[in-house]
């Protein structure tokens, strides 16, 4: 079975045909060439994989390519500005060295963004609970969190 | 994966005769239980029948003392839900604590009791808080619904439509965690309402949820955490595993209860 | 940013393409008409296996062509080899099994390769490998350490009848036994030092693409060390020329050493990628990373401290047994030896120590370097030896450790190594006025007002880095050199593209080299490039691994400087009509001594690159110099770490509530990104101390922890927020002065949250990881002096 599916990425009309086994974040990297969306698990617990749904954080490798029919998809390469200035959340990740390997960082950054839009003032607590869904082998967080909250400085404008 | 038919139908109607015409078809809801199964090839299914294009799913509403959630509704939407926060807080608090954030803003209502992890969380609330299932074909009591590891009393083909809830007076879920996959190493619920105390484990169990009726017996009579300091569950009635033992289980879910209880008099 | 630059927390120039999505990793590589590999994973931790019928799955849709080892064994492909001999007690070399890539006969773990698979998709792939046939005689396993020396044990490779890779020691014994004779008091501790599975979030993946009309090969690799996989790859196992390939590990999701091995399923693609004459990719699931990632640690170790009546270390002895894992991994065989019993001085004047390691093969993953590699399992030894002879001798834990702490320098410890420079009392009061460990037993009474109990644990640990001076490391039995080396090349207009051997995945070397050359160099630090991971551009390197890129990789750049500084001088004084003796070089400006005539760096760039006016008599033009650099000592970073924790009652639940480190890693080049390298290395320990245990079943071998279902993997709720400073003695051997960092978190951190749990309970051990079930248990237990 072959289907077909359009949706929008970062402000994009694309469609394909695929196999309906095809995963959001396969999609994304194979056929779209976004391969910003990275893979670090197969249970659905690592977060690289982190894109917005329709402005929801979700794990693209746990979702069907054919799932997202009509969605709206960003991805790490579509939260820049238009002019190629960085979100503020990316800036506040280099700023504050939230970053080493950098292959956690797209998840990281693209469930930090929608944090910060449902937390918009994020406590140290806060931030460490809700990137239950992302993990980190290189920073042991410190950093991240000291970003993520900056980022939500950052953020307001 | 194994490879399988998609389907997506629009109307709760569409979505039954496909699940009539495809023996073995399994509904996709949030999918993030089911997914990993699939890619793992654990599981497998001829034909997936994804309901997330359902309107009907999708219903939330608060009459009266009875709170209606779709089954379409998500963790994060539930946990979100004004109807929801002002009527049983305690279930909003259990819906924004499932999974990580990411699973709530994708998993389902529906899709968590269909699965009935006996680690979950839900099928813990929906028991905890006497709510009735209702299906595309019947009605059915949550103390009826869950049957088992991964077992429910739904029939091939049925489709969960929504849950409705009776306000409890008042009531709390505490967690211990599995600090690998965060699913409920033991899980407890309890509420007041109605004249009745309902006492609910999850995470710990042999055969999925359940009720621990010694301490509602107790707290019936005294709503107070000292009314269970001596109640247990019996190890031999619990799982053993990697992560913790029966015996384990079993200090915690006392534990736990009585935190619960303590949480649902503070409001906390 | 001005100069200088050594010493600032510049953020880092690799980041744009990490937070953009831009980075490049292996899985990232897609090339025209590649194929898609899947390896069959042996289900059982130990079978024979009667036959392999490829039939079914050889007719499925997209099969491009499927290997077993009988394929491999035909063209002569060998086996993975192991590049360090260790000698055992009695002279004999230790035992070497075959490690074949593909099984021959028999599997011996779970997940160990039976046959790959490549065909157009991956879903093709997985849909054939699942109608691979495999007739196995299933056989027992022997998976612990403990078990697979005992009479009647099964036999995991059929020449080692005593499952025993080696038994090494180190020391004098009788030495020892003496001081032990004579000692006040004796300390002893039983413990295992838990298996870990490093978790790099990057999953190993693999491109091997083989040109026919080249006969050439290029493998992107998921690799610490390109150079090192290459020469293990051509020389040992496919019998290739070097010059005919061409490794490159693009960006690098994490390693903390398990990317730093030779691994089959890389090595199997690469010879396939010319029998198929097609690109062949294969990228690791996350579950087949925990069966085959080499894992860490996996220690059983009874040892013992000797005391005088003033607390005063008279001798240590150590017995470990040390797992294998079914496999000798590609450096397995030093890290519980070389890596582990060399360090069991620490930082203390102990003057004997005996220890004795017994390595032994088991039907579980192989086990090699995880970060630290050795020395984390040293340091726990040391440092839980000495806090609980502490309390038992009732001396405070600082106190003790001051009387027996190293003060003059060089030392030469009883266990091989010569420290060169250090002040651990420096780190140590640092830390505790950081921990504020006066105010410490206000907070416990506080806490256990609240019915929590509190505890503050201490670790004063030395590793062994900048591996290594050569030499040694041959005489000790590697069978590679351990030198690195850089490149130099000065562009006609002034910027500058440096070549290192070093491999960053994730230490930020792009920033922190270009930081070093920059200063030395007086350029601006944004003319400098570093590049790093190809031996198709870089003239050779041995890697990353055991915090030696600043020490070697960084040392090596400085002699490359240094030879464009004295290249330089020469076309200066051409330049500047003075003779090279008359010449300085400082800030980027070479000047005629005494005098206002000067040239800068890139004008005498321009000047060999445009030779105009050039001694082209005497000096050859352009500015490129490459150098080895060979340590002449290892380096010997240290520090001191306390931790504080929090436990509930009621729970077990443990809370680090304050972590500290106070680290001496020499001469600083970027503060930020050293305090990041402490940040992760803490989280791997305390990760080991609280969460992480990789568990097998005792009996079937079937790995339980086998995903993030079961495998706790720390998360950002599970961590406190870090208190870090460092302290400066400058390496003495090398010319900046530096350390190395990367591994200091995991290596100080597990006792120091152990010490911190068994004071907080008042029992005398706690076994990592220290669940929270384990905790309770450990409460509610008759041998607790409750506080």
């Amino acid at each position: 079975m072959t289907i077909s599916v359009s949706l929008n990425v970062n402000r994009k009309a694309v469609s394909a045909d695929i196999d309906p086994r095809t995963l959001l974040a396969q999609l994304l990297r194979e056929q779209l060439h976004l391969t910003g969306t990275h893979i670090g698990c197969d249970t659905g617990q690592c977060g690289a994989c982190t894109v917005h749904l329709d402005g929801r954080a979700v794990k693209a490798c746990n979702i069907l390519a054919a799932q997202v029919q009509g969605a709206n998809i960003t991805t790490i390469e579509g939260i820049s500005a238009a002019n190629g200035d960085l979100h503020p959340m990316q800036e506040a990740f280099r700023e504050h060295h939230g970053l080493q390997c950098g292959f956690c960082t797209p998840g990281m950054i693209m469930n930090a963004i929608e944090l910060v839009q449902k937390h918009p003032n994020p406590s140290e607590d806060t931030v460490r609970a809700e990137l239950d869904g992302n993990l980190c082998r290189c920073t042991g967080y410190h950093n991240i969190v000291k970003a993520v909250i900056a980022g939500a400085a950052g953020m307001k404008g | 994966m194994h490879t399988f038919d998609y389907h997506r139908p629009a109307t709760l109607k569409d979505a039954a005769a496909l699940l009539k015409k495809n023996d073995n078809a399994r509904i996709l809801s949030g999918g993030q239980s089911l997914l990993p199964a699939l890619k793992m090839r654990l599981a497998q299914a001829p034909a997936l029948v994804d309901v997330n294009a359902l309107p009907e799913l999708r219903a939330i509403k608060l009459e009266g003392a009875v709170l209606t959630i779709g089954a379409g509704l998500r963790h994060s939407e539930v946990a979100a839900a004004k109807d929801v926060l002002i009527s049983i807080p305690s279930l909003a608090r259990v819906a924004a604590g499932i999974g990580d954030r990411q699973v709530r803003n994708m998993g389902t209502l529906g899709g968590s009791l269909a699965n009935n992890d006996p680690a979950a969380d839900y099928p813990a609330a929906v028991l905890g808080l006497g709510a009735t299932v209702h299906t595309n074909k019947r009605s059915i009591a949550a103390d009826k619904f869950f049957t088992g590891l991964f077992e429910t009393a739904l029939k091939p083909g049925e489709i969960i439509v929504s849950v409705e809830f009776p306000l409890p007076k008042r009531a709390a879920y505490v967690k211990f965690k599995n600090p690998a996959s965060r699913f409920a190493l033991v899980g407890v619920i309890v509420s007041e309402g109605g004249g009745h105390v309902r006492v609910v484990v999850t995470g710990a169990g042999n055969s999925g949820v359940f009720r621990m009726k010694d301490m509602e017996k107790k707290l019936g009579e005294k709503f107070a955490p000292e009314s269970i300091a001596r109640s247990k569950v019996a190890a031999n009635k619990l799982n053993s595993d990697l992560h913790a033992s029966a015996e384990y289980r079993s200090h915690l879910i006392t534990v736990m209860a009585q935190r619960a209880v303590t949480a649902a008099l503070t409001g906390n | 940013m001005n100069a200088p630059y050594i010493g600032q927390s510049i953020t880092r120039k690799e980041d744009l393409r990490f937070i953009t999505g831009e980075g490049n990793y292996t899985d990232d590589v897609s090339v025209a008409n590649q194929t898609h590999a899947y390896f069959l994973r042996s289900p059982h931790a130990h079978a024979k296996i009667r036959g392999i019928d490829l039939s079914k799955a050889k007719a499925a849709p997209g099969v491009v062509a499927i290997f077993t080892g009988d394929d491999l064994a035909a063209a002569k492909v060998g086996g993975l080899p192991c590049g360090w001999l260790i000698t055992d007690v009695n002279g004999q070399p230790m035992k070497e099994p075959p490690h074949p890539c593909l099984a021959q006969g028999k599997v011996r773990h779970v997940g160990d390769q039976v046959a790959v698979v490549i065909a157009e998709s991956l879903h093709q792939a997985k849909d054939a490998a699942a109608l691979v046939e495999v007739d196995y005689e299933t056989l027992p396993a022997v998976v612990g350490a403990a078990d697979a020396r005992k009479p009647g044990a099964e036999v995991v490779h059929d020449g080692v009848t005593d499952n025993t890779c080696y038994v090494w020691s180190i020391g004098v014994q009788e030495a020892v036994d003496k001081a032990f004779a004579s000692a006040k008091h004796v300390t002893t501790l039983e413990f295992a030092n838990n298996r870990l599975i490093p978790n790099a979030i990057e999953p190993r993946a693999a491109l091997a693409e083989y040109s026919r009309g080249d006969d050439a090969y290029t493998l992107h690799v998921t690799s610490q060390n390109p150079h090192v996989e290459r020469l293990l790859m051509t020389a040992f196992v496919l019998g290739l020329p070097e010059h005919k390939v061409r490794v490159i590990a693009p960006d690098v999701g994490g390693g903390f050493g398990s990317k730093i091995y030779l691994y089959a399923e890389e090595t199997v693609i690469t010879w396939a990628s010319k029998r198929v004459n097609r690109p062949i990719k294969w990228t690791c699931e996350r579950s087949e990373s925990f069966l085959t990632d080499a894992h860490g640690r996996d220690h059983i170790t009874k040892a013992e401290l000797a005391l005088d009546k003033n607390g005063k270390f008279l001798a240590m002895r150590v017995f470990t047994t040390a797992n294998m894992g079914a496999y000798l991994s590609t450096f397995a065989s030093c890290i519980p030896t070389i890596l582990y019993a060399t360090l069991l001085a620490g930082q203390y004047t102990t003057p004997a120590i005996y220890c004795e390691v017994t390595a032994v093969f088991t039907n579980t993953a192989p086990v090699d370097a995880y970060r630290g590699a050795g020395r984390p399992e040293a340091t726990y030894v040391v440092e839980r030896l000495v806090e609980t002879a502490a309390r038992e001798m009732g001396i405070s834990p600082a106190e003790l450790r001051r009387r027996n702490f190293i003060t003059q320098f060089p030392y030469q410890t009883p266990v091989a190594l010569c420290y060169d420079t250090g002040n651990y009392d420096a780190t140590l009061t640092a830390a505790m006025k950081l921990a504020d460990v006066d105010g410490f037993e206000a907070r416990r009474k506080q806490a256990a007002e609240r019915g929590k109990l509190r505890g503050l644990g201490y670790s004063t640990y030395i590793e062994a880095c900048g591996l290594a001076p050569s030499n040694i490391a041959g005489a000790l039995g590697a069978r590679a050199g351990l030198f690195e080396a850089g490149e130099i090349r000065f562009h006609p207009t002034g910027s500058v593209t440096v070549f290192t051997g070093s491999h960053s995945h994730g230490q930020g070397h792009e920033t922190t080299f270009a930081q070093v050359v920059a200063d030395k160099l007086g350029i601006p630090v944004e003319n400098v490039d570093v590049v790093h991971g190809d031996t198709g551009r870089i003239p050779f390197g041995m890697g990353t691994y055991g915090s030696r890129s600043i020490a070697v990789g960084g040392s090596a750049i400085m002699k490359a400087i240094d030879k464009i500084i004295t290249k330089g001088k020469k076309i200066a004084a051409h330049l500047l009509e003075s003779t090279d003796e008359q010449i300085e070089f400082k800030d980027g400006i070479f000047s005629v001594a005494g005098t206002d005539k000067q040239k800068t760096i890139a004008e005498v760039a321009f000047a060999a690159y445009v030779p105009h006016n050039y001694p082209l008599d005497k000096l050859e033009p352009g500015l490129n110099e490459t150098a080895f650099y060979d340590p002449t000592n290892f380096t010997y970073p240290a520090g001191s770490h306390i931790c504080e924790v929090e436990i509930d009652a009621e729970t077990g639940v443990t809370k680090i509530v304050n972590f500290t480190a106070v680290d001496d890693f020499g001469n600083i080049i970027n503060p930020m990104i050293v305090e990041g390298q402490v940040h992760g290395g803490l989280a791997q320990g305390i990760g080991q101390a609280l969460l992480e245990g990789c568990v097998y079943d005792p009996q079937s071998g079937q790995l339980l922890t086998g995903s993030y279902m079961d495998y706790a993997l720390p998360r950002a709720d599970d961590l406190p927020s870090f208190k870090v400073d460092t302290k400066v003695t400058a390496c003495t051997h090398n010319p900046l002065g530096v350390k190395g960092c990367g591994e200091a978190g995991a290596i100080g951190a597990p006792p120091a949250v152990i010490n911190a749990i068994t004071d907080a309970l008042g029992v005398k051990d706690i076994a990592m990881p220290a669940t929270s079930e384990k905790v309770w248990r450990a409460i509610n237990s008759k041998g607790r002096k409750a506080r």
